[in-house]
């Protein structure tokens, strides 16, 4: 594990509450916007930052990070781009994680990439549709430098767990339900359970995401996981602002809110 | 696990027994081909995925599954499907002698119906009750949604906006079939945008549901299934030209998108080194222009859908869009299979423009009185080029993998025709 989580994990446990991990894509809407927002994100108690690496075939996402990633695209949001923007985050206030479809980092180049998110202060890489079979040499070159954060799903049996978890360092990426990334009105009745499963296999923290948006939602998840991911929630309210300042401030609200929620 | 050839008793009697393991086969384990192929999915997808690779696998040794698939393929699908020779057609192909694997003639209109058929019969085993499915040209979707009516499933279909448009005729008889169909507006709003939209539905529906995906793509085990429902393709045509000609071909030729009507076809002769297996991707306006499907021409290896394989991407790994006039090629990634066949040379993937291919449409609707699926038409054009290559007496298959009907609308802008009488064919669109 990079120490970086570790650490985070151990702060917000020692002042009792869940870790808040907020997610935005960078280059959305621009890349200079994409930093001063995420910027305030951590301003405002988000602990960790997942920085979305734009892709054409987001077929994990719901509509509202399909929007903010085709806009990112479209606005010549590249590889160095996003690493631009990781080297410009507020690294010592938060955790700086990347979360990527796997062509990208494959196509940039295994050893590349991992050796540039490190020296621009990246600690970790969530990869959604990259699962431990096929992550031989992604692992090889990132041990012990750069967190490897795996999925696991309500339909994820727990001899699959057992082998999940112990591919997985920093934390434990819970899918609350069966689906895509977005804001819904019940974070899913299987979370609770399969976070328990978890329990069962790893002493690693275990952060719950999909379908969190609300500060509310975010103190049930936190009674029962380490971490409370969010992301759809921030593209939405930045997508309703009409200007970058209303922005900023819609997402410190929200950051804020959630940021209450997590206390225990 | 190593694959092995399902042993198989076909419906003219024929038993496949163990046969030896080539070299090609023996690299193809664990759901890769060589370095292609895998599995890139959501953690939510691996459950299913396993589940359905137990299925297959337990569905193929099952003698019940087998006789009931069988006698669908039969009695239902009209199978075995006829291998024409094609006289007239062959006079513009250097002398060669061509025959044409008549998939045509399937119920519903092309080879999709075999694999639907098969992974239809594996959706009730599973105990699901509902069948998705992705469709370019429309003919995967009105498979699956004839399957899903016979066998009183439920149906979606996710199409490309763009497709919906082209391939008209087929959304109507998908929803005459009972299915629903569902039009597609993001991105390039084509078949890679339909895939997109197929996994977004499954990975929250699958406890109920199966993804019948089209062909030879996505993540294991579908392009060894969807190889293994197709594979009567190839069995069919190996057995026919040998009854016709007493002799293998030196050629097999087949249009490549996702490429199973290929690999179906192909299937029948990998082990026979001196049958050349020629595969035809889409040159749209030209590989030149950037317009176009051409994957081994203009593409390199990646991972899109769930399987590393030929994609077309930019410096970044972003996919970009295909063009082609035949929706059904109209796809940045192909079959890893195919990939790997390309690789160690067994295969070899030219491609062909649309203009070549429309002209193929037409001279072989002029010549046999059969009009083939745009998507098929590159095929004959591939033939054409074969023959000449191959010289008089060489012997040729074409998978005649789907008709025409679909197309008339593309094909009576591309030739100006249309009106009843007295309008010549133009040289151009």
């Amino acid at each position: 594990m990079s120490r970086r989580l570790a650490e985070v994990f151990a702060q917000t446990r020692s002042t009792n509450r869940a870790a808040l991990i907020g997610y935005l894509p960078a280059g959305f809407p621009t890349a200079d916007a994409s930093v001063e927002l995420m910027n305030a994100m951590i301003d405002s108690g988000v602990d960790a930052i997942e920085v979305g690496l734009p892709y054409s075939d987001p077929l994990m996402d719901g509509a509202d990070i399909q929007f903010a990633v085709a806009h990112a695209l479209s606005g010549g949001t590249t590889t160095e781009v996003v690493l631009d923007v990781v080297g410009r985050l507020d690294g010592d206030r938060a955790a700086i994680l990347v979360m990527s479809y796997w062509n990208p980092i494959e196509r940039y180049g295994v050893e590349r990439f991992a050796t540039r998110l490190k020296a621009a202060g990246g600690n970790g890489v969530i990869t959604p549709d990259l699962t431990w079979e096929e992550a031989g040499p992604w692992l090889a070159a990132t041990a012990g430098a750069i967190d490897t954060i795996f999925l696991v799903a309500p339909s994820s049996t727990d001899d699959r767990i057992k082998t999940v978890v112990k591919k997985t360092s920093g934390f434990v990426y819970a899918a609350s339900t069966m689906g895509v990334t977005g804001a819904r009105s019940e974070v899913g009745a299987g979370a609770q359970g399969l976070v328990a499963r978890c329990r069962l296999a790893t002493k690693l923290p275990i952060a719950v995401g999909l379908g969190v948006s609300t500060g509310s939602q975010a103190h049930e998840v936190a009674a029962y996981a380490d971490g409370v991911i969010v992301g759809s929630a921030f593209v939405r309210c930045i997508r309703a602002a009409p200007d970058l300042p209303a922005a900023i401030s819609a997402v410190r609200a929200l950051a804020g809110e959630l940021a209450e929620g997590v206390k225990r | 696990m190593i694959l092995s050839r399902p042993v198989r008793t076909q419906p003219f009697g024929i038993v496949e027994g163990e046969i030896k393991l080539t070299t090609y086969e023996t690299a193809i384990s664990a759901g890769h081909f060589g370095p292609y192929g895998g599995r890139f999915v959501p953690e939510a997808l691996t459950a299913a995925l396993d589940e359905l690779d137990a299925a297959f696998r337990s569905a193929i040794i099952d003698p019940d599954f087998i006789d009931r698939l069988t006698k669908l393929e039969v009695s239902y699908t009209g199978r075995p499907s006829p291998l024409t020779k094609a006289d007239r057609f062959a006079e513009h192909c250097g002398g060669a002698r061509i025959y044409l694997k008549r998939e045509d003639l399937n119920h519903t209109g092309s080879h999709k119906i075999n694999n639907a058929i098969g992974q239809a019969l594996l959706t009730q085993r599973m105990g699901k009750t509902r069948m998705i499915a992705e469709t370019g040209a429309g003919q995967h979707g009105v498979a699956t949604a004839t399957a899903a009516a016979l066998l009183g499933l439920d149906c979606t279909v996710f199409m490309g906006e763009e497709d919906t448009r082209r391939q008209a005729l087929n959304v109507v008889r998908m929803q005459l079939l009972g299915a629903e169909v569902f039009s597609v507006t993001a991105g390039s709003r084509t078949l890679k945008d339909a895939i997109n939209e197929a996994m977004r539905d499954w990975v929250a529906s699958v406890e109920k549901t199966h993804y019948v995906l089209g062909t030879v793509t996505g993540p294991a085990p579908f392009p060894e299934m969807v190889r293994y429902f197709q594979a009567i393709v190839g069995r069919e045509a190996r057995e026919q030209i040998q009854a016709a000609e007493g002799r293998l071909p030196d050629a097999v030729v087949a249009c490549v998108g996702g490429g199973s009507n290929a690999i179906g076809l192909f299937s029948g002769f990998m082990d026979d080194a001196t049958v050349q297996l020629r595969g035809y991707e889409a040159g749209g306006d030209g590989v030149e222009t950037g317009r176009h499907a051409a994957r081994f021409a203009a593409g390199s290896p990646g991972v899109l859908h769930g399987a590393r394989t030929y994609v077309m991407q930019d410096t970044w790994g972003q996919t970009i869009a295909s063009h082609s006039i035949s929706a059904g090629l109209d796809y940045p990634g192909v079959g890893p299979e195919h990939s790997w066949l390309h690789d160690t040379g067994r295969a070899k993937y030219e491609a062909v423009n649309d203009d070549e291919a429309m002209a193929a449409l037409a001279l072989l609707s002029r010549t046999e009185g059969i009009i083939p699926a745009i998507e098929t038409a590159h095929a004959l054009a591939g033939a054409m080029r074969v023959g000449r290559e191959l010289g008089p007496d060489s012997l040729i298959i074409v998978n005649l993998s789907g008709r025409g009907d679909k197309d008339v609308a593309t094909a009576a802008r591309w030739f100006g025709i249309g009106a009843p009488a007295g309008i010549e064919m133009a040289e151009g669109r």
